[in-house]
């Protein structure tokens, strides 16, 4: 006898075994063996008088929790310059290696955050993030956030590769749009402490007389809110 | 031999055997106990320690206990620790390091808290983050907290040192290895300490440059006519070897992260050095170059232009699909097997190998495949010139050549396997350079030269000490170009100079511009059998040694055999599998181009030959020629009149070797992986269109027949030149001896693209004596040098101490591109009028 059949043998009698087996519930009584067809539904009739936990997405959105791992978001100082120096600690912190950084040097014409360093190219693929957060820790200067934003599902993958200006946070009421100068006489730990608040009108004048047509100009903003304008 | 050497060695090093953290090991006498410590296994945390710079002791970072046996022989320990970086290893010594001793442990811990004091630890914005010395020792070797409270000493940052070298004084720790380095290894002595105490800082002694707010500079430095404070040839080399952030480069600054990079160890294509690279590439495009460490041709150094000279081959300018010249007379882009059968069926047609009548008309195709080509592609090119064309017409030389120096390099130079080396060069007593400016035209030779400073004698033969020649403190035996033979025929006897040379070891090295000088090389090595110093030949571009053992040269056969002769031609033959070789005697590259321009070639095949490096008009010769076929990386001015042009492999996209000036094979593998494909590879191609099969399809292949071919017997090789010294021009009237060589970093087509770099190369000035500019009238310190050619040149003086009648302006610096412009080689005369 081959060994499969050895196999099989000792599997009959094993099931042998198990038809030999006797339950440890009670046994019905004759009423209850009469409605045994139809007491499954016993189940589904309690829950009729239940409140309901299903969530009515995408009809009804649910707010995450406050601390929620959502997509990541590139914070502005108040003036409206960017707080990316593009140092790639967030992509050094990547387990998931989701972050792709390239950084260049802030010139006089184009200052895009304070100090010498800025992120020219920063790409964030959320085919691969996991979410864990790191990035955020890692960053020394608070320009990665996350926000409660969790729909990111979409048919492409280039389209899940989020480049800078999808990741920017959204221009608030008083900043300005970079490329501008930083606010004169401060250097970037002026920034870093949270000693700049406002735009100043150099700067307004300094993004007036380059980009007349820039719509985060005084003179350029539209009169409805900027929640409304972010859509 | 070998054995007994060692032996000797063996038995003369005196050892010392010492104790480190309880292992016993025995070096020998005279090593630094940080380096027993290595050897051990043992980490000392150190700044300002490198193996090639002397000790300096600078950042105390290193300190470990030790304890030594005094006068009588009791070990006795040290009160204070000791720095290891500096102190040599004793005898009986015990030493103990952090791991053993917590005095060494705090001592370490409480440099590199005041080391970290005045560090902005701006580590996300600087570009040492990620694989800085400072940043892991302080994290391996440090406290985690500072007790410093206050506020830290702020400069101005960054602070440009030159358009490429910036400097970030307060990331600085003062450890001197970029002053030492500057001092000692290349001999620019223009950045150093200034200042005491917590002011203490790395300048330039260039107030204007500098910015002291109040702090004045003690001296000014010796400047050159740049004006600029730190144009060294080396002084990347400080970027690298800075352990902190405080030195980056203009073309790196901000632009990745160690991680991010990809680094691929290569050989730089900019010299004949053959210096080792590491490319250190992201996503398919090039970010830095660093130096390789390989002790036995650049140590750890390289040149600028080795570093920084890389972005030529991505240039908006790069071909990536061939190109064929369709009716319209337009170039336009086509699938590589129609590229090639076109190429083909235009060279079948200019070489005459149709089958039809037509073929009587038909004058032939020249190859110009350039100097920068890998050993592999010169033997493609030769062979595809020999065998599928029938042809010796086919020369690198792109530049001054002769037949003399043919003779020269195929009886001294090729198939002689390494001849003098690196090593030779340091160890010689006397070195003799004609024709030759190590520091422009060699790299990282003239560091070897200066290696030996103070203990080796140079000699140069030039019309004048440049500057490279004064900081090797060369004794200058004046010629003017053309009179090189007869300078060195001069040396005889028992003259001072003859008598050096005569000392064991010395070395005679003679520079590629010594070909437009009849007789010099002849003289070079009558020089060498009378003194019995060795000769070495070191070209400037670093094919061209390569093309030389390959044999295209159009006397030349793979392994320096003579093409002249039957037996190597037969020999040859055999080993290609052909009948025959073309027994004619080939035209060289100027002879080729001449033949073009006036009609007498129907076609030409052409490499990485940029025209504005040319003395003859090569555009009114591809102008004239019926059918061209450029391989090119990028659309150059010769695409605008190719018919077909072939995209090719840069260095850092394809493998290859060159061979360096010493004759050693410097293999690379290919860096980056493109489609792009080889110079050898596309002859490949065309070579099976036109019906031969030149099996160099691959770099192994090539390397195959190379290996079986080996190098010539003595019967097929060429006899040694035996040329009468030829006699430099007469400067007469208003007509001076050109004299002109490239310098290093200059506007040479494999420096596009690179503005930084750019910036540190020396300003064109034209060079003439006290007396010669006197007679010619120097009006507002200018001069203007014309030569019948396409054009004049315009440069401002610099009176230099040079000889008489000879006007010396740079090859290919900005304003004046003297092939170009002048159409002449150096040795012709030139007018010079003063003014403009």
């Amino acid at each position: 006898m081959s060994e499969p059949d050895d196999v099989w043998k000792v599997n009959r009698e094993r099931d042998g075994e198990a038809q030999r087996f006797e339950s440890n519930f009670p046994e019905n009584g004759a009423v209850g063996r009469a409605f045994a067809p139809v007491a499954g539904f016993g189940v589904t009739l309690r829950n009729f008088f239940r409140p309901t936990v299903t969530e009515q997405y995408p009809d009804k959105k649910t707010p995450a929790m406050p601390r929620y791992h959502g997509r990541h978001q590139l914070n502005r100082y108040a003036d409206g310059l960017e707080k990316c120096i593009g140092c790639e600690l967030c992509a050094w912190a990547c387990p998931a290696d989701a972050i792709y950084v390239e950084g260049d040097s802030n010139t006089e014409d184009a200052q895009y955050s304070p100090g010498e360093r800025y992120g020219r190219v920063y790409q964030i693929n959320y085919l691969r993030c996991i979410f864990c957060g790191l990035c955020i820790e890692a960053c020394p200067t608070r320009a990665l956030t996350m926000t409660n934003e969790y729909e990111l599902a979409g048919p492409t993958r280039e389209g899940l590769i989020y480049e800078k200006q999808d990741l920017l946070a959204p221009m608030q009421d008083a900043m300005l749009a970079a490329p501008h100068p930083m606010v004169p006489d401060t250097v970037d730990d002026d920034y870093y402490r949270g000693d700049v608040t406002a735009v100043v009108d150099s700067q307004i004048e300094w993004v007036r007389e380059r980009r007349p047509d820039d719509p985060t100009l005084p003179e350029n903003r539209s009169t409805e809110p900027a929640e409304a304008r972010r859509g | 031999m070998t054995s007994t050497a060692d032996k000797a060695t063996a038995e003369t090093v005196d050892t010392v055997t010492l104790t480190i953290d309880g292992k016993e090991t025995t070096v020998p006498k005279g090593t630094l106990i940080i380096r027993a410590a290595e050897q051990v296994g043992i980490d000392i945390p150190r700044f300002c320690d490198h193996p090639l710079l002397a000790p300096a002791g600078a950042c105390r970072q290193c300190l470990v206990d030790v304890a030594a046996p005094d006068r009588e022989g009791n070990v006795r320990a040290f009160p204070k620790p000791q720095a290891s970086c500096t102190m040599q290893a004793m005898d009986g010594m015990i030493v103990n390091t952090q791991h053993t001793s917590d005095e060494a442990k705090n001592a370490q811990e409480g440099v590199m808290e005041l080391l970290l004091i005045n560090h902005p630890l701006d580590c996300p914005v600087c570009d040492k983050g990620g694989e800085c010395p400072l940043q892991n020792q302080a994290l391996s070797h440090g406290r985690s907290e500072s007790r410093f409270i206050d506020v830290k000493r702020v400069f101005e940052k960054p602070l440009p040192l030159s358009s490429e070298i910036l400097l970030d004084r307060e990331r600085c720790v003062l450890c001197q290895r970029c002053t030492r380095f500057s001092k000692e290894i290349a001999g620019d002595a223009f950045i150093d300490l200034q200042n005491r105490g917590a002011m203490q800082q790395i300048g330039t002694f260039d107030e204007d440059v500098l910015g002291f707010d109040g702090y004045e500079p003690i001296g000014v430095a010796a400047e050159d006519e740049s004006g600029r404070a730190f144009s060294s040839y080396y002084s990347g080399n400080t970027v690298q070897i800075c352990p902190v952030g405080a030195l980056t480069s203009a073309a790196y600054r901000f632009r990745s992260r160690p991680f991010d990079l990809v680094s691929s160890p290569g050989i730089s294509e900019h010299d004949s050095s053959g210096a080792a690279i590491r490319t250190d590439h992201r996503r398919g495009t090039i970010l830095r170059r660093l130096s390789d460490n390989d002790p036995v041709v650049n140590e750890e150094w390289i040149t600028d232009k080795d570093r920084f000279a890389f972005s030529w081959q991505n240039l908006s300018d790069r071909l990536e699909r061939p190109l064929v010249r369709g009716d319209d007379g337009e170039l336009h882009e086509a699938s590589w097997p129609d590229a090639i059968a076109r190429a083909a069926e235009g060279l079948k047609a200019a070489a005459g190998l149709t089958g039809t009548p037509a073929d009587k008309k038909a004058k032939g195709v020249g190859v110009l495949p350039g100097g920068r080509i890998t050993m592999e592609d010169a033997y493609a090119y030769q062979k595809f010139a020999r065998v599928a064309l029938g042809t010796n017409d086919v020369d690198v030389r792109t530049r001054t050549a002769s037949d003399e120096e043919q003779e020269f390099l195929g009886s001294t130079v090729a198939g002689s396997g390494m001849g003098v080396t690196f090593a030779d060069l340091e160890k010689a007593p006397t070195v003799l350079l004609a024709g030759f400016e190590p520091e422009d035209e060699g790299g990282v030779v003239f560091l070897r030269l200066r290696k030996a400073y103070g203990t080796q004698r140079v000699l140069t033969v030039a019309p004048f000490l440049s500057r490279g020649a004064e900081k090797l403190d060369a004794t200058l035996i004046q010629a003017v170009p053309g009179g090189e033979a007869a300078a060195l025929a001069s040396i005889k006897g028992a003259a001072d100079a003859a008598e050096s040379l005569q000392a064991e070891g010395s070395v005679i090295i003679v520079g590629e511009r010594l070909a437009g000088s009849p007789g010099a090389l002849s003289e070079a090595l009558r020089l060498a059998k009378r003194t019995g110093a060795r000769l070495a030949w070191i070209p400037r571009r670093a094919g061209e040694r390569g093309a030389v053992e390959a044999g295209a040269l159009p006397g030349l056969l793979p392994g320096g055999r003579d093409a002249t002769a039957a037996s190597a031609r037969d020999a040859i033959a055999k080993a290609w599998g052909v009948d025959s070789l073309p027994e004619s005697p080939g035209r060289n590259a100027a002879e080729i181009i001449a033949a073009a321009a006036s009609g007498t070639l129907s076609g030409l095949v052409i490499g990485g030959v940029t025209p504005s490096d040319l003395t003859d008009d090569l555009a009114a010769a591809l102008a004239r020629t019926d059918f061209v076929v450029s391989l090119e990386v990028r659309r150059t001015d010769v695409a605008r009149y190719a018919d077909v042009v072939l995209p090719v492999a840069p260095p850092s996209e394809k493998p290859g070797t060159f061979v360096n000036w010493e004759g050693r094979l410097r293999g690379f593998a290919t860096a980056i992986r493109t489609d792009a494909i080889s110079d050898h590879r596309a002859l490949d191609f065309l070579g099976r269109e036109l019906g031969a099969d030149l099996k160099v399809g691959t770099v192994a292949d090539v390397n195959e027949q190379l290996a079986l071919l080996g190098a010539a017997g003595k019967s097929e090789r060429v006899k040694a030149p035996s040329v009468k010294a030829g006699k430099a021009r007469k400067a007469a009237g208003d007509e001076l001896v050109l004299a002109s060589w490239h310098l290093l970093v200059d506007e040479g087509a494999l420096q596009d693209g690179e503005p930084y770099l750019a910036g540190t190369g020396r300003t064109a000035v034209a060079r003439l004596s006290p007396a010669t500019a006197e007679r010619i009238g120097v009006k507002d310190g200018v001069v203007t040098l014309t030569a019948g050619g396409r054009g004049t040149i315009e440069l401002p003086v610099a009176l230099t101490d040079m000889a008489d009648g000879v006007v010396w302006v740079p090859a290919k610096s900005p304003g004046s591109w003297v092939a170009q412009e002048l159409g002449v080689h150096p040795g012709a005369l030139v007018r010079v009028k003063g003014g403009i």
